[in-house]
């Protein structure tokens, strides 16, 4: 854990919404302090959904509206929470929130909340949630709060749309459930390609995973821990 | 703040209220968005009749095709006698909203499995449909596979009420590339032509094999490698829920097929009464 943004106080009279330090609250989350591969947060989900690219935004897209929502509630009510009973109320408006989406899902995009369902609950357990609340929403005004959902649930989508893009493509020959791949090419039509079925497989978001944790600190070289 | 903000009484008040506002909110949206929701439950229990019938449509289509080619519905005791027998015709448009259509098959289901229905007491629909020029039957089905229900639908042809027109499989969670795989195309295409009775009228049901060297067997299909459970589960959907409706198939193609056969019968009569094909 290198930066940590959660600790800045916003005591500055008069700033901005999209003040420099505002804007780093979208932008750190993206590289720097990504949820995924920094935080190491919220990778459940990252394994479950990336099967296919729309599962894995639609996931993204209820992360992102429960994120924002959440924190700017938690953020406008963070004078009147009592402190004993803080998490509690952070746990109840996050489930109200999810179970939101989970009925908006099934009434509007119903074949995407088949395949998505169960996960869809799961987000009450996602990390990046309660973390952000916990850690920044409690302690900052609504607007640098609601740009900080924004900015962690982005940086956790791009991951999670990357890997669904690596494992629809060679798992599948599709994206966005579009076929790429020729019939022509394959096997049992002659060709000599075959989809790779590990990438169907949860496992292999793990690796993808940790490649692009692998490549981020090749290129940001102050995330590298000297233990 | 002019009150102690962490005080217990505060801090009861404040969670009786957040609780009251989220669950009315919760109560309200889920209200406002129920139509929507039943209604995609409704289309996608058309669809999946339609595609038991090898009618394939987008889910919006479903309706209009549904009340196209299903020509009435009716419910069947456990014996396989009709007990509501409103075989709803086009004309009166209601060939949709039928006591068989809104009949919840997978409520019964575990009713039965937690011992509230008794065997003798459930009711069984059947879709009445033709569709290029066969009279099919279609009877929804569910049975229990690895993680949670598995249901289906199958179409039986009416000219000798024993060969599967088409069919379809679905579950609710079955692991996917193993026991998932009822639902695709390489389990549901074994179905057509296979049939559920000997030409002599015996029972046979559809077997789900382990181990797939029965593809010549007209009453068999091959099972899910990697996906024993599941199998498991269908064939004694297939098995449970096909003889109840076998009685009521032969008591239709019976009832069709005995005014006076045209054909100078060389063969014995039940044989003969399998082959033919009568207008």
């Amino acid at each position: 854990m290198s930066t940590e943004t959660a600790s800045a106080p916003v005591a500055v009279p008069k700033e901005g919404l999209f003040s420099k330090k505002n804007r780093k609250l979208i932008t750190d989350p993206l590289n720097d302090n990504n949820p995924i591969t920094v935080q190491v947060l919220g990778i459940c989900s990252a394994l479950a959904i990336t099967v296919k690219m729309s599962n894995a935004l639609v996931m993204s897209i209820s992360v992102l509206a429960v994120v924002v929502l959440g924190n700017m509630i938690i953020s406008a009510l963070r004078n009147v929470i009592p402190s004993r009973i803080r998490i509690i109320a952070q746990l109840v408006i996050a489930a109200g929130l999810v179970t939101l989406v989970d009925i908006v899902l099934k009434a509007y995009v119903y074949d995407v909340a088949k395949q998505v369902g169960v996960y869809v609950g799961l987000i009450i357990t996602n990390c990046i949630l309660m973390g952000r609340y916990e850690a920044f929403a409690m302690n900052n005004k609504v607007g640098p709060s609601a740009l900080d959902g924004l900015g962690n649930s982005l940086g956790y989508a791009w991951i999670l749309v990357v890997v669904a893009f690596f494992r629809e493509f060679f798992g599948s020959g599709s994206l966005m459930g579009i076929t790429i791949i020729p019939n022509s090419w394959y096997a049992a039509n002659g060709g000599a390609y075959f989809n790779n079925n590990m990438m169907i497989l949860p496992p292999m978001a793990l690796v993808i995973v940790g490649i692009i944790i692998w490549i981020q600190r090749l290129r940001n070289t102050k995330l590298i821990e000297t233990a | 703040m002019a009150f102690d903000k962490n005080s217990n009484s505060f801090t009861f008040i404040f969670a009786i209220i957040l609780v009251c506002v989220v669950g009315t909110t919760l109560a309200v949206a889920f209200l406002a968005l129920k139509p929507a929701y039943d209604e995609n439950v409704r289309r996608e229990k058309m669809q999946n009749i339609l595609a038991a019938m090898n009618v394939k449509v987008a889910r919006d289509d479903a309706p209009a095709k549904f009340t196209e080619s299903i020509s009435g519905s009716l419910l069947l005791d456990a014996n396989g006698v009709v007990v509501d027998g409103s075989n709803r015709d086009k004309a009166s448009g209601k060939s949709e909203a039928s006591p068989a259509f809104d009949m919840d098959v997978l409520k019964q289901y575990k009713d039965w499995k937690a011992n509230v229905v008794k065997a003798e007491d459930m009711q069984y629909p059947v879709y009445l449909a033709n569709v290029e020029g066969h009279d099919l039957m279609v009877v929804p089905m569910i049975g229990t596979g690895l993680w949670g229900p598995v249901w289906g639908y199958v179409a039986i042809d009416k000219v000798d009420g024993r060969t599967i027109y088409g069919s379809t499989f679905d579950h609710k969670g079955e692991t996917p590339g193993l026991g998932a795989e009822i639902a695709t195309p390489i389990f549901i295409d074994q179905f057509p032509g296979k049939t559920i009775s000997e030409p002599d009228g015996t029972y046979t049901g559809i077997k789900v094999y382990k181990g797939g060297s029965m593809t010549t067997d007209p009453h068999g299909v091959d099972g899910i490698s990697g996906g024993t459970i599941t199998s498991q589960g269908v064939d004694e959907m297939l098995m449970r829920t096909l003889a109840i409706y076998d009685v009521y198939f032969k008591q239709v193609v019976t009832k069709t097929v005995v005014p006076e056969p045209v054909v100078n019968i060389s063969l014995s009569d039940t044989m003969a009464i399998d082959t033919l094909e009568i207008q």
